[in-house]
Parts: structure tokens; C-alpha cells; sequence
């Protein structure tokens, strides 16, 4: 066993709240100086600048998705991630993100027509397993903060990282 | 640099995402673009049709980390909509409730975004695991304030994040009294460290300085965050249900949320905790003038930077708040203030951490929502954020392209800026500039 082996983590927000990537700092709070030692945070724009999508272990995929660019970015993502773990509702379901899919009436949809053609919006709003593979899911708006630990727990496991 | 382009497409240590575009040519920034990249979710357009008892709880989805602000302002917007008055201890309450808020937004932004900044390193997973340094020293205390501003949030509010508790015209359910006891004793721990995290971010050398105008909810009572009318720096003061009649709207096409000017100046004007210090410091806790007041005398301040340090004395603001009101309420059993639905207009202006927000409900005879519009801190701000970029780099412009860049986003991390707030909503009615 690789004792020097770090779990090699990347967290990524597309279209949401970030309710997710709140509720993980305040479990900072309590399990950071552990996780340090286990884990290595490769892409976390939240907490650092230095962010690399390269040979990820596990990817942590908050937010539904809006546009082929973020549809885009979300496969480069599993490209590089051995695992994919979708976060919270919006990842998991769409819902709240994906609202506007409901619009029926034409005064909204003539409304919001400005937004949606003058940036690439897509035509609806989906959930990440819409697009790519994932291996598991953290539902909960925002996130199951237990079955996160357990998520977390198991990979650790699953790659034989040990304090 | 005499001729080019600096692009940060992502800035890093915020809520959502935002790039920034410079052009420069022959040594004068031609073009800056704060761009603001989350999709819209088009909320105010969802909500429509809904009754009105289920929509506080949907648009505290506008936001993660302020979701109790939008909670509140909501559910304030409903209340008046349909004439309902709340009685004194739901407005303690919620003020407790806002306290935590305050207290865990404010040090979430403090501690892990701009203190790796103070330190000169990227990330607080830099820090140390030694003892006796400072920043460890400083990020430990993080854990402890944060989490006791999250555990003041959920002791009254059921959760710090998507609330279920509050509702309009009242609480679903009462907290647990017999909890407060030790709710106070950790408030009144905590405030060493408080008062050594406004030490530390009151050592922060930058300065950037510009005139802008300042606005903030006003409580000639004392100072508060739910309450109040929206008063400027020339001491304009505006009712909450005006306020919106006083912002012009400005589409930024480049930027997925809208910006605005103050009607009144027609100039830019800057929200957020260094708005309320520079505005409302005279109406602090005593106990936080007292304690804080060789760094309360650095306001009113022009330095953008200080809203940081204005952040910091709004920490210790809400402790002192929250101990006060702790220490003299009596519960008495009560169910939320009920009436019968019926067609109504009202406004709910709260300060969000980031700033002052804005909700406006209008509600037909059945209790459904007809019309909702809602304006954000970080919308606000934008236009602000661009002149005080503009300054930066036209001032500075012989500086390392690196320096620039990280500069460029200390600016914006100051501003505390929220994405997700700002881009949820629907605007119509544009001045196009």
C-alpha cells in the first residue's frame, strides 16, 4: 500500500445555489485538518487559485446543467475523473434549477427570449447524469452532509488511503 | 503594460463565477468588463402562480451561503402584502436567527477567502498545522465562530441553510429555550477571538480609495439588518417601498446580471458592511463601540478594503446583538400570525450580508403570487466594482501583469461578491446605456 497516497479530489459548480459547497465549508469546520492528511483538494476554486482537472480520483459535481458549454466542461470533467459523484438536488435531479422548463406561458418565454439568445443558454436545464456517467449521488437540497462523510469514507476506502 | 488584453476568466475565492477583461492601449484602460457568468434561473418568473405560503421557502434557493436573508426578505414582502403585523418576540427571534447569519456569512468570506490573501499564500489548506502561528492561530478561531454563528442559525431557524422554521407571520416552531443558556456562554467566548480577527483584517495595508456614494437600511433605534429606511451618504432618506423607484436598472450585455445607478446622484453607489459602518456605526452595540473603537475611528472610509474590516466589526456586532437578546427574552407559546388571503402589493428591503436586497410581492385575492421582482447586493455593486477596477489598473499599470492580476481579485474578493444572488431574476424594464 502507497501509505504516501492522498485521495485526489476536484468539487465543480455548475447552475445552482452553491448550498453544497457552503454546507462542505462549515464541515470544514470540523473535518479539515483531518481531510488534509487524506485528502488532496486538486480543483476547489472556492478555497484556492491553483485549480488542475488532471487525474482526479473522484470529481464532486454541484449544480444542474444550463448550456453546451457547461454540458462541455462537465465531460471534460468525467474525462478526467475516475469517479463522478453528483451533489446536492440541482446535480442529481435539475429541480430547483431547471424551472424554466415548466415555462408554458409565451409572455414569460418572449420575456426571458433575450437572455436566452444573447448567451448560450440550452433549450432546457438538466441533471449531470443527462450528460455523462455517474457513480453516485449525495441528494438533499443542500447536500446530506452524513452521506457526503460516507461518500468521502468510501473512496477513501475504495483507493486503500488510510491515516 | 502600454498595449494589451488581462483576462482572469475565473476569480477564485467567491460565491459563483466571474471574469474579468482589461484592454489596454497606448498605457489608458479602454475597456474593463467585470463579467458576471452564472446562468439565470429565472426564480421571480417560477414563482408566479404559487401560493404564497410556499415561496419564501422556494426563493431561499436564490442563494446558498445568504439564503436566510432571502428567506426573511420574502416572507417581510408577503407580510405586508397582506397587512399581517408579527408579534415582538418573532422579530427577536428572527433578529437571532439574522445574528448567526451574519456572524457565519461574514466569517466564511473573512477567513477562508481573504485571510490567505493577508497571509500572502493561495489557500487556507496552505496554513500550517502548527501552533502558535498566526494563521492557524486565525483559521481555528474561524472554525469556532463559524460554527457557532451556524448553530445560532439552526437552534432558531431549524437549519443555517434553507431554513424550515420561518414562515409568514411567525415560526412553524418555537426553539428550545432551555438551549439558550449555552448559546450565551459560547457567544461570550468567542469574543476574544472576534476582536483578534478585526485586529488582524484591521492590519491589512491595501488601500484603494474612490468617492462613491454609500447606501444602507437606517434604524434610528439601533443598528439594524431587517428593519429600517434606506438612507444615503448625503443623508437622503427613502422608505423601503420607494427604494426601488430610486435605482436605475443598467443592462451589462456582457454580464449575465443587470447593474444600476442611484437615481437620485445618478452616479454609482457601493452597498455591503462598509456602507452600514460608514452609515450606521453611531448605533452599534455599546458593547462593540466600546471594545472596537480604536478601529470603529477608521470610519466613515473610502478604502474598499475596509469592508472587510467593517465585515469583522459587524462579527462582533452580532455577538454582543445576540447576547443581549438571549439574555432578556422570556418565550411564550405562539402560533404564526394568520389572515385571509387577499390582494395586495408589498416591499421587504433587509440587509444581506453583501448588502441591501430587495423583494417585491404582489398577490391576488386567492393568496397566489401575480408579480415578483427582487434586487440583489452583488447586482448593485457591479457597476462599482468596474470604476474601482478602472482606477486600479489605470493608476498602477507599470506593475508585473501577475501583480495586476492578483490585485484585480483581492479588489473583487472585498466586495464579498455573490453570483448565485445575482443572476436568479428577470429585469424588464432596462435604461440602456
Amino acid at each position: 500500500m502507497d501509505t504516501n497516497k492522498k485521495l485526489v479530489i476536484g468539487w465543480f459548480s455548475f447552475t445552482c445555489c452553491e448550498d453544497s459547497t457552503i454546507l462542505l465549508t462549515e464541515m470544514l469546520n470540523d473535518h479539515l485538518t483531518e481531510w488534509k492528511k487524506l485528502i488532496e483538494f486538486r480543483y476547489m476554486k472556492p478555497l484556492k487559485s491553483n485549480n488542475r482537472i488532471e487525474g482526479l480520483d473522484v470529481a464532486f459535481v454541484e449544480g444542474a446543467i444550463s448550456s453546451e458549454v457547461q454540458a462541455n466542461e462537465l465531460k471534460k470533467i468525467r474525462e478526467n475523473s475516475k469517479y463522478v459523484v453528483a451533489i446536492g438536488a440541482c446535480a442529481c435531479t435539475g429541480q430547483p434549477s431547471a424551472s424554466r422548463n415548466n415555462f408554458v406561458s409565451d409572455e414569460i418565454n418572449y420575456k426571458i427570449a433575450f437572455y436566452m439568445c444573447h448567451f448560450d443558454y440550452s433549450k432546457n436545464v438538466q441533471k449531470i447524469s443527462d450528460f455523462i456517467k455517474v457513480d453516485d449521488q449525495v441528494n438533499g437540497c443542500p447536500m446530506d452532509p452524513k452521506a457526503f462523510v460516507e461518500a468521502v469514507g468510501k473512496y477513501l476506502k475504495l483507493f486503500n488511503i488510510t491515516q | 503594460m502600454h498595449t494589451g488584453e488581462i483576462t482572469i476568466e475565473n476569480i477564485t475565492k467567491i460565491e459563483g463565477s466571474a471574469g474579468l477583461k482589461v484592454t489596454v492601449q497606448e498605457r489608458k484602460v479602454t475597456d474593463l468588463k467585470f463579467i458576471i457568468k452564472d446562468y439565470r434561473r429565472f426564480y421571480t418568473e417560477a414563482v408566479k402562480g404559487r401560493p404564497i405560503m410556499a415561496v419564501p421557502s422556494f426563493l431561499s434557493r436564490i442563494c446558498g451561503t445568504c439564503s436566510i436573508s432571502h428567506l426573511f426578505c420574502s416572507i417581510e414582502a408577503i407580510e405586508k402584502s397582506q397587512g399581517i403585523v408579527v408579534t415582538e418576540q418573532t422579530k427577536k427571534l428572527r433578529k437571532l436567527a439574522y445574528d448567526g447569519l451574519m456572524i457565519r456569512d461574514h466569517a466564511l468570506h473573512l477567513y477562508f477567502f481573504v485571510l490567505p490573501d493577508l497571509l500572502g499564500i493561495d489557500s487556507i489548506l496552505d496554513i500550517p498545522d502548527e501552533e502558535g502561528n498566526l494563521g492557524h492561530q486565525l483559521l481555528h478561531d474561524s472554525f469556532d465562530i463559524k460554527r457557532l454563528g451556524n448553530d445560532l442559525s439552526v437552534a432558531m431557524a431549524g437549519a443555517a441553510i434553507h431554513a424550515p422554521l420561518p414562515t409568514v407571520g411567525g415560526f412553524l416552531r418555537l426553539p428550545d429555550a432551555s438551549k439558550f443558556p449555552e448559546l450565551i456562554s459560547r457567544l461570550e467566548a468567542i469574543r476574544p477571538l472576534v476582536l483578534r480577527g478585526i485586529d488582524a483584517f484591521a492590519n491589512c495595508k491595501d488601500v484603494l480609495t474612490r468617492n462613491s456614494d454609500y447606501l444602507a437600511l437606517r434604524n434610528d433605534a439601533g443598528f439594524d439588518f431587517i428593519e429600517g429606511q434606506v438612507v444615503n451618504t448625503s443623508g437622503k432618506k427613502i422608505a423601503e417601498e420607494n427604494f426601488h423607484d430610486f435605482l436605475k436598472s443598467v443592462i451589462i450585455p456582457y454580464s449575465q446580471a443587470e447593474g444600476y445607478v442611484f437615481s437620485d446622484s445618478h452616479e454609482d453607489y457601493l452597498v455591503g458592511s462598509l456602507a452600514r459602518i460608514n452609515l450606521n456605526k453611531d448605533l452599534l452595540n455599546k458593547r462593540t463601540q466600546a471594545d472596537a473603537a480604536k478601529y470603529l475611528a477608521l470610519f466613515p472610509s473610502n478604502n474598499v478594503y475596509h469592508n472587510n474590516l467593517a465585515q469583522a466589526l459587524e462579527i462582533l456586532h452580532c455577538v454582543d446583538d445576540a447576547l443581549d437578546v438571549l439574555k432578556e427574552i422570556t418565550m411564550v407559546e405562539e402560533k404564526p400570525v394568520t389572515v385571509p388571503a387577499k390582494h395586495g402589493v408589498g416591499v421587504g428591503v433587509i440587509e444581506a450580508p453583501r448588502g441591501t436586497l430587495y423583494h417585491l410581492a404582489e398577490v391576488d385575492e386567492k393568496g397566489m403570487i401575480v408579480n415578483y421582482d427582487v434586487i440583489v447586493p452583488t447586482a448593485q455593486n457591479q457597476i462599482n466594482i468596474e470604476n474601482d477596477l478602472k482606477k486600479y489598473f489605470q493608476e498602477n499599470l507599470e506593475k508585473d501583469e501577475n501583480v495586476l492580476r492578483l490585485e484585480a481579485e483581492k479588489i473583487i474578493r472585498a466586495y464579498d461578491p455573490c453570483m448565485s444572488c445575482a443572476t436568479n431574476f428577470l429585469k424588464i424594464e432596462w435604461i440602456r446605456s
